[in-house]
């Protein structure tokens, strides 16, 4: 606790969590270089809800990827609090995904032979305070569908289910890449509403990516990113409930 | 159980038919493996057991006839453990319900008592009582082959003289494990009689009273068995010694240490080919199921899972199908193995064949396995353990294609649309194809040794039958006469012609090497029995000089052009320096030719023959061989369609028996295979194929274009299967040539078309249960998730 009091700035900011410096990521795609991110500063900060939003091919999966330590950038400085991403072994890059992050995926990257709580059984054995499996899923509302395969289960609750993955190990940020991407509206209005639960109850700090506007208006922060570069970031004095959403 | 590990079984249920191919090539090749193994250990063990529990002698020598005195000379050598002095001598058998002639050993054995070495172990009966008349043991294969009971009588010619032997026991000997009949290569149970018979009786009607003419011995511990033979020699050069040899050069056990050598390449060769099979099949399906498992090694890198736990994880899936394999695999060969050693059984003559499975034979087996597969998987581990997880969440990359070679050199209008994906499929994925054409390849080669071995035989048979020996009885003389004996059987009615033989022992030296052998000699117009080269063409006896078998020549280390001393071990014993005039390369034994004037003159004889090969005119070889039995000089009488008729029933029991095997394991090769590969491309392509099927194309024209590729796949590994058969056959054979027998490389046309058939079958089949997928394909299912 005594490292992070570094980085209170002011009285009015909280605590830094993620800070980033000059990121830059290009792709070697075959005989093409693909410039993902063309330097990116950004700080986000401790318990709070940002959406990440651009269109697609902006560069916001590769930031959120090297966020969460799945990827490194080419150049420019990334700290997770005391942690230099940037300068990270891929050793070291496990240990901080196993014990800091939770990950959404847009099309929720289940393990097909596994159920439910399986599912979730593969994060909490590896990690160091986990919730139970059945808890984790039960604040997902999925109480009753633990032992369902992914194939039995809508792609609503499958999301649900990875919701329930990434948390079940209390971790300190949550990154989710276009979590409500392959879902409809109601079924995606679920999915944020476990989210926003998670961020209010367990304070996790969470990062969302989405093309889609109209989750903007839930978050603390929206960070529009594009081009590989972030063009503006608002504020949101009044954060709607998931609830209230439309699109 | 950790969720991770409930992830790998149930992917290992998930991709079962695949996995249980491969389950079933790995425990087809532990099976071979571990059945040859064990059954050969088992041999071993009884062997050794056997040869201590009734004290086998070390060393042997035969002499015309020594007196006994000379006992107490043996005793004297240093190093000399227990000597025991024998009379022994080949009979003629008159077995009325035989249409062949049958011949015997008798061997002396002290009135009424064991013998101090090579023991007899009575299965049933007695020994002869010291003073009764003509009282014998038999060899207990004999009297079970021809259905004796104890008390039974048998008539022998015994030095010119009908006797009347009444069977009071039946025994085995560690001597006549392995019981052949003089100057023949296969055991004949029926034909071929050992008997034990009191000392003083047989010494009696054989004018050896107070001599002997067969001596073994034991050694002492740190004794030098060179010594001792030398020693040996010269103690019965006086007396007509031919020669003392160590236990290796002993007939029965020099052929037991040759089919043992055989079974050794049997259980590595073939099985180290499955291994092979197994190691590139895990490759394929391991790879593939890494592939498609791209996003859920990113989600599990994401949680923290360390590159080493995923890698770990595959390997492990590995590991399950190796262990599987091997489990089966060991009992598999475990049941197989008892079966073996039950056949093994009624060619080999030991008192207790119980069947042993060291645990070391299916450990290594399995560790070998293991090796290869996971030599064949680590690749695909590590690039697993290794794919960065950023990479891992986007799908791979579109895969390049290009134009083929084919399309470039201008034929595309000739080739439809789907014809170029099949072709430019192929050639996007030339590795992976190779691998393809390789193992399918493998399973045609297979295929080719498995039959062309009979192929090789039949061959060989026929060759021995129809073009080398074309006598149809072979005549032993009991001691060396006048060329007018062979007019004597040219005048039995019934022979058509007479060709005389004439083999004398020798020992043969060229510097510090030397080997005892017969020297046969040929009559420069043989038209009977002849030496043939490997084209099968008769090589004329030179005046002059001597030819040598190749494995001989070898085993001296010499060369055409090369003079050797010629130790003639009978007669007036001459010792010559004699040209060795060509090595030649023929079918069986060991044996040194010359031409039989030129023989007859070394031996300074004048025109004496030893034998004779008769032509007959095929109608009553009985009454020939009834004829041939009242001449005293008449030692032995060999029928050729005897020894074929046996050498073929040998062939088809025991050989047939390990070609089922072979081919059975073949057909799991190419089957596994080509389904793998199937299965494969279906995964891969499902998406694709959906996908023109949604664009309207019909479930045929899908099929063709995925079981196409795998028909190009398949008639090009049939070629290639048709050399590699080639090359496993020549190198198995040279593995399999010993001195008993060399193998000529034959493979006929069935072979090939066989084993094309087979595995074309296989793939068809493999083909149709994959097409039957195809036409469940669902196309909405597919298009809309990932994989």
């Amino acid at each position: 606790m005594e490292e992070e009091q570094i980085y209170v700035l002011a009285d009015d900011t909280r605590a830094v969590v993620f800070e980033t410096r000059g990121v830059t990521k290009v792709y070697h795609m075959g005989e093409v270089d693909v410039h993902a991110l063309r330097g990116v500063d950004l700080q986000l900060y401790q318990g709070e809800f940002v959406v990440l939003l651009g269109p697609s091919g902006s560069g916001k999966s590769t930031l959120l990827n090297i966020l969460g330590g799945l990827d490194t950038p080419s150049s420019g400085e990334v700290h997770y609090r005391d942690h230099d991403l940037s300068a990270a072994s891929e050793r070291e890059l496990t240990e901080y995904r196993r014990h800091h992050v939770g990950f959404i995926f847009q099309f929720y990257n289940l393990i097909p032979s596994l159920t439910a709580r399986e599912n979730v059984a593969l994060v909490t054995e590896i990690s160091q305070d986990p919730m139970t499996p059945e808890d984790a899923l039960a604040m997902v509302d999925l109480a009753d569908r633990m032992d369902h395969f992914p194939s039995q289960l809508s792609g609503g609750q499958q999301q649900r289910v990875a919701v329930a993955r990434a948390v079940a190990k209390r971790p300190e940020v949550l990154l989710c890449d276009e979590p409500t991407g392959a879902l409809d509206i109601t079924t995606g209005i679920k999915v944020l509403e476990a989210l926003e639960r998670v961020n209010r109850e367990l304070g996790t700090t969470t990062a969302v990516i989405t093309h889609n506007a109209a989750i903007a208006a839930m978050a603390n922060r929206v960070i529009h990113i594009a081009d590989g570069r972030i063009a503006r970031i608002d504020t949101n004095a009044d954060r709607k409930q998931p609830g209230e959403l439309e699109w | 159980m950790r969720a991770i590990n409930l992830k790998l079984l149930r992917d290992l249920w998930h991709t079962k038919g695949q996995a249980l191919a491969i389950v079933m090539i790995i425990a087809s090749g532990v099976a071979l493996c571990v059945t040859q193994l064990a059954a050969l250990e088992t041999l071993r063990h009884a062997r050794a057991s056997f040869y201590t529990g009734q004290r086998f002698a070390q060393v042997f020598a035969n002499c015309v006839r020594a007196p006994a005195h000379t006992v107490q000379d043996i005793r004297s050598i240093p190093g000399v453990d227990v000597v025991e002095a024998r009379v022994t001598l080949e009979v003629m058998l008159d077995m009325p319900q035989l249409r062949e002639p049958a011949t015997g050993r008798l061997v002396s054995i002290p009135d009424g008592q064991r013998p101090a070495l090579n023991d007899l172990d009575l299965r049933k009966g007695r020994l002869p009582e010291p003073g009764a008349s003509g009282e014998v043991v038999v060899i207990e294969m004999f009297a079970k082959a021809n259905g004796y009971q104890l008390g039974d009588t048998v008539d022998a010619v015994i030095n010119g003289r009908r006797k009347s032997l009444r069977m009071v026991g039946f025994a085995l000997s560690p001597e006549f494990v392995y019981s052949i009949p003089a100057g023949e290569l296969m055991p004949d149970d029926r034909r071929y009689a050992v008997m034990w018979m009191n000392q003083t009786e047989l010494a009696a009607a054989y004018d050896m009273v107070g001599a002997y003419n067969d001596v073994t011995l034991t050694l002492l511990p740190g004794a030098s068995e060179r010594e001792v033979i030398a020693r040996l020699d010269d103690i019965l050069r006086p007396y007509g010694g031919l020669g003392a040899y160590a236990r290796k050069d002993q007939v029965s056990d020099w052929f037991l240490n040759n089919e043992f050598a055989q079974l050794e390449t049997f259980g590595v060769f073939i099985p180290l080919i499955f291994i092979g099979v197994a190691a590139f099949l895990l490759h394929v399906v391991l790879s593939r199921v890494i592939a498609t498992q791209r996003d859920q090694v990113a989600a599990l890198k994401a949680f923290g899972y360390s590159n080493l736990q995923v890698g770990l994880h595959f390997a492990q899936l590995v590991g399950v199908i190796i262990l599987l394999g091997g489990i089966v695999g060991t009992l598999l060969g475990w049941w197989l193995g008892g079966l073996l050693v039950g056949i093994y059984g009624d060619y080999y003559h030991f008192p207790t064949l119980v069947f042993r499975m060291p645990p070391w034979v299916p450990v290594s087996a399995v560790a070998i396995t293991a090796i290869a597969g996971y030599a064949g998987t680590f690749g695909a581990v590590r690039r697993a353990a290794a794919l960065p997880p950023a990479e891992a969440m986007r799908p791979e990359a579109p895969p390049t294609y290009r134009a083929t070679i084919v399309e470039r050199i201008g034929l595309q209008r000739w080739l439809a649309q789907p014809t170029r994906m099949i072709l430019r499929n192929l050639e996007r994925k030339p590795f992976k194809s190779a691998l393809t054409v390789v193992g399918l390849a493998l399973a045609v080669s297979i295929l080719v040794m498995g039959t062309a071995f009979m192929d090789v035989f039949l061959h060989v048979i026929d060759v021995q039958s129809n073009v080398m020996h074309r006598e149809h009885l072979t005549v032993t003389l009991s001691y060396p006469r006048s060329r007018a004996a062979l007019h004597e059987l040219e005048s039995i009615p019934g022979v058509v012609y007479a060709e005389p033989t004439r083999a004398v022992p020798a020992t043969l030296r060229f510097r510090h090497r030397h080997r005892r052998v017969a020297i046969q000699g040929i009559p420069a117009d043989a038209r009977l029995s002849r030496v043939l080269n490997t084209e099968l063409e008769p090589i004329p006896m030179p005046p002059q000089g001597i030819l040598l078998s190749r494995v001989l020549g070898d085993a001296l280390e010499i060369r055409a052009g090369d003079e050797l001393t010629v130790e003639v071990l009978e007669g007036a014993r001459p010792v010559r320096q004699i040209g060795v005039v060509a090595l030649v390369d023929d079918f069986m034994g060991v044996t040194a030719y010359m031409d039989l004037t030129a023989l007859n003159q070394l031996m300074q004889e004048g025109d004496v023959i030893s034998g004779a090969n008769l032509l007959t005119d095929g109608k009553d070889e009985r009454a020939i061989n009834d004829e041939l039995r009242k001449r005293p000089m008449v030692g032995a009488v060999a029928s050729k369609a005897a020894i074929i008729g046996n050498l073929r029933k040998v062939i088809e029991e025991n050989l047939m028996v390990s070609l089922s095997f072979n081919i059975g394991f073949a057909v799991i090769i190419a089957f596994g295979v080509i389904y793998n590969a199937a299965r494969v491309s279906l995964s891969e392509r499902a998406r694709e194929l959906a996908s023109l099927r949604v664009l309207g194309l019909t479930r045929g024209e899908i099929s063709y274009i995925l079981l196409g590729e795998l028909a190009i796949l398949t008639i090009a590994a049939v070629p290639l299967g048709f050399l590699l058969g080639d090359i496993v056959v020549g190198v198995m054979l040279t593995t399999l040539n010993s001195e008993v027998m060399r193998f000529p490389k034959v493979i006929s046309d069935t072979t090939y078309a066989l084993a094309a058939s087979a595995v074309i079958v296989s793939a068809t089949i493999s083909g149709l249960l994959v097409r039957r997928r195809l036409d469940t394909l669902d196309l909405v299912e597919v298009l809309k998730s990932r994989e």
